[in-house]
């Protein structure tokens, strides 16, 4: 077993997840609650990532990050570093990649707020923020969670993306992903099995999270 | 004082387009809101609060402007320190009873806060309930919590939205009284909504009557509600029966005028109204002032007089519901002990006995 690859996963999912997550609040936020008529266009970008191939993510995401990309120019003048091929380059192509699965969560669970509590929290000299972080993110926390692990779940199985913008660097790039790929083409058939039962367990977990939360037993505040 | 003077139009995709449009003054002390579902009372509510804005007209209180649409201007719902129990009440799920009504409290000391929070809960009677979250709570506790919650930062205005429906009438009193007692000492507007003719009945005090987004009457509830001028009124006030009639005479010294029931050869003698013979005007009787005779009555002051057969019977707890068939269809109140002692039972032939002055002349708007 690649313990390597697989806590190289770990941490890309991990660190994608609460990235997500502080960008995702606020547009969330803005989707769930504007009266703006264009709203549509921003909802079909954000969904974007689902319907695209990862390659096609993955090699815009290439395009952009490489030397004579824009994001790849001001980040070597920034850092005197290449973009593409580093661990930097994988966690914004895995945002992209992960997006919807972080925004729609939330952007439904908002939604389903009862506006009646945003109206009440407003009535009695709350301004948006207190709204929002003592009313409207207490009372979404399934969104919260549900977002969280399906952004972590997602960006751990993602292979596409990672092929086009990663590479394959051993401990830089190399996710488990990768690494199950790698093995089966050396036809280590073994190896192979061992990371992808791993995934599989992982993915099974993480799903068993959401539906979990999601059937609200747990909630403190939900009668049974 | 709470002016208003606004117009609204509401644009629902799935309804045709409505238009508020109120010129009130709201003095201290209750004002009841009262109308059919759909007049606009809610809507009203939320252009005070500040939750919708108007499309035209001004807003003020004691003199200061919370909306003019011609400056401008539109005080955020935050800051109008207007109080609002809605419908649902609203309470925050996920905070227990003390932490709901601490919510409006943030800028508020911490000894203030106690205090203030310690003072309400006694007022309100639900001391015991501190550490419950709203699920916990019995109705009537929700009610009371939801009241303290928007009592306790000291309003300038307070906006009840049917706080009190699904109460029984004992618990809707204590309420009340204990609502009443805080506004003998807290001399602020209450606008209090109902559809509730009983609930207005509890209040006792000026009646603002709403139907489609305008103000039909307003005054004190029997001159308002007890002789409605509106057909929609008249239904939202609680009278069962509203029957279409053709006015045939006048009887000016009689004070009196006479009617045909729309589809039946039986007339009826009627308070004299403004409305010329040959018009089309309805009728709005009360189910529980229509008297049932089982044998023609005679020497009786009551000028009506139908012969009719019951239809069906249905007993609505103490109360019995009559379908009797005079010519027309009349629906009737009697206790269930009249229903007994007079044998009621489909088929059996009545008398239906209506004074004049029970038959209100509503005409069309």
């Amino acid at each position: 077993m690649n313990l390597d690859a697989i806590l190289l996963s770990l941490k890309l999912a991990g660190i994608v997840s609460v990235l997500l997550l502080v960008i995702a609040l606020p547009l969330a936020y803005w989707l769930a609650f504007t009266k703006w008529r264009g709203k549509f266009l921003l909802e079909s970008v954000v969904a974007l990532p689902l319907v695209l191939p990862p390659t096609v993510i993955g090699f815009y995401a290439l395009i952009a990050m490489g030397p004579r990309g824009p994001l790849g120019r001001v980040w070597q003048s920034l850092f005197g570093r290449s973009l593409a091929f580093s661990f930097a380059g994988l966690v914004l192509a895995s945002l992209l990649y992960s997006f919807p699965f972080a925004v729609q969560p939330l952007v439904a669970s908002f939604e389903s707020l009862d506006r009646r509590l945003l109206d009440a929290s407003a009535v009695l000299g709350a301004g948006r923020l207190r709204t929002f972080t003592r009313v409207i993110v207490p009372l979404s926390w399934p969104g919260l969670v549900t977002a969280a692990v399906l952004s972590f779940a997602h960006t751990l199985g993602e292979f596409g993306v990672v092929l086009m913008v990663g590479g394959n660097l051993p401990g830089v790039t190399r996710t488990a992903s990768i690494d199950i790929y790698d093995r089966v083409q050396a036809l280590d058939y073994n190896g192979a099995h061992q990371m992808a039962l791993l995934l599989l367990m992982i993915a099974f977990a993480v799903l068993s999270i959401v539906y979990g939360v999601n059937r609200r037993v747990w909630s403190p505040w939900t009668a049974r | 004082m709470l002016k208003v003077q606004i117009r609204k139009r509401l644009q629902a995709t799935d309804s045709p387009a409505f238009s508020l449009d109120v010129t009130e003054t709201f003095a201290p002390g209750f004002t009841v809101l009262f109308g059919p579902s759909g007049a606009g009372k809610s809507t009203l509510l939320d252009c005070i609060a500040g939750l919708l804005v108007p499309d035209e007209g001004h807003i003020s209180l004691e003199g200061e402007a919370l909306f003019d649409a011609e400056r401008g201007l539109s005080v955020p719902a935050s800051q109008r320190k207007t109080a609002y129990v809605f419908q649902s009440l609203a309470l925050f799920p996920h905070l227990s009873a003390e932490e709901n009504v601490a919510y409006g409290l943030s800028g508020v000391s911490a000894t203030e806060r106690t205090e203030r929070i310690t003072g309400i809960l006694s007022t309100f009677h639900i001391e015991g309930m501190r550490k419950r979250k709203p699920r916990e709570l019995s109705g009537g506790e929700k009610q009371r919590v939801a009241l303290a919650r928007s009592l306790v930062t000291r309003p300038r205005v307070l906006l009840l939205d049917e706080p009190l429906t699904g109460l029984d009438s004992g618990l809707r009193q204590s309420i009340l009284q204990d609502l009443r007692e805080w506004n003998a000492a807290n001399r602020i507007p209450i606008v209090y909504v109902t559809h509730n003719r009983e609930e207005v009945d509890a209040i006792g005090e000026r009646v603002v009557a709403l139907i489609d987004g305008r103000v039909q009457e307003s005054g004190l509830p029997r001159n308002v509600l007890d002789a409605p001028r509106a057909a929609e009124l008249a239904q939202a006030a609680g009278f069962e029966n509203l029957l279409w009639a053709r006015v045939t005479e006048h009887r000016e010294k009689d004070g009196v005028m006479h009617v045909e029931l729309a589809g039946a050869k039986c007339g009826l003698e009627v308070p004299l109204g403004s409305v010329r013979p040959g018009q089309e005007v309805q009728v709005a009787i009360r189910a529980g002032d229509i008297l049932l005779a089982t044998e023609a009555p005679r020497a009786l002051s009551a000028r009506n007089l139908l012969p009719g057969i019951v239809e069906s019977l249905a007993t609505m707890g103490a109360l019995v519901v009559v379908e009797v068939r005079a010519g027309v269809r009349f629906t009737v109140h009697v206790t269930s002990g009249a229903a007994r002692s007079l044998q009621l039972a489909p088929g059996r032939e009545v008398w239906v006995v209506l004074k004049t002055y029970s038959c209100h002349i509503v005409t069309r708007q």
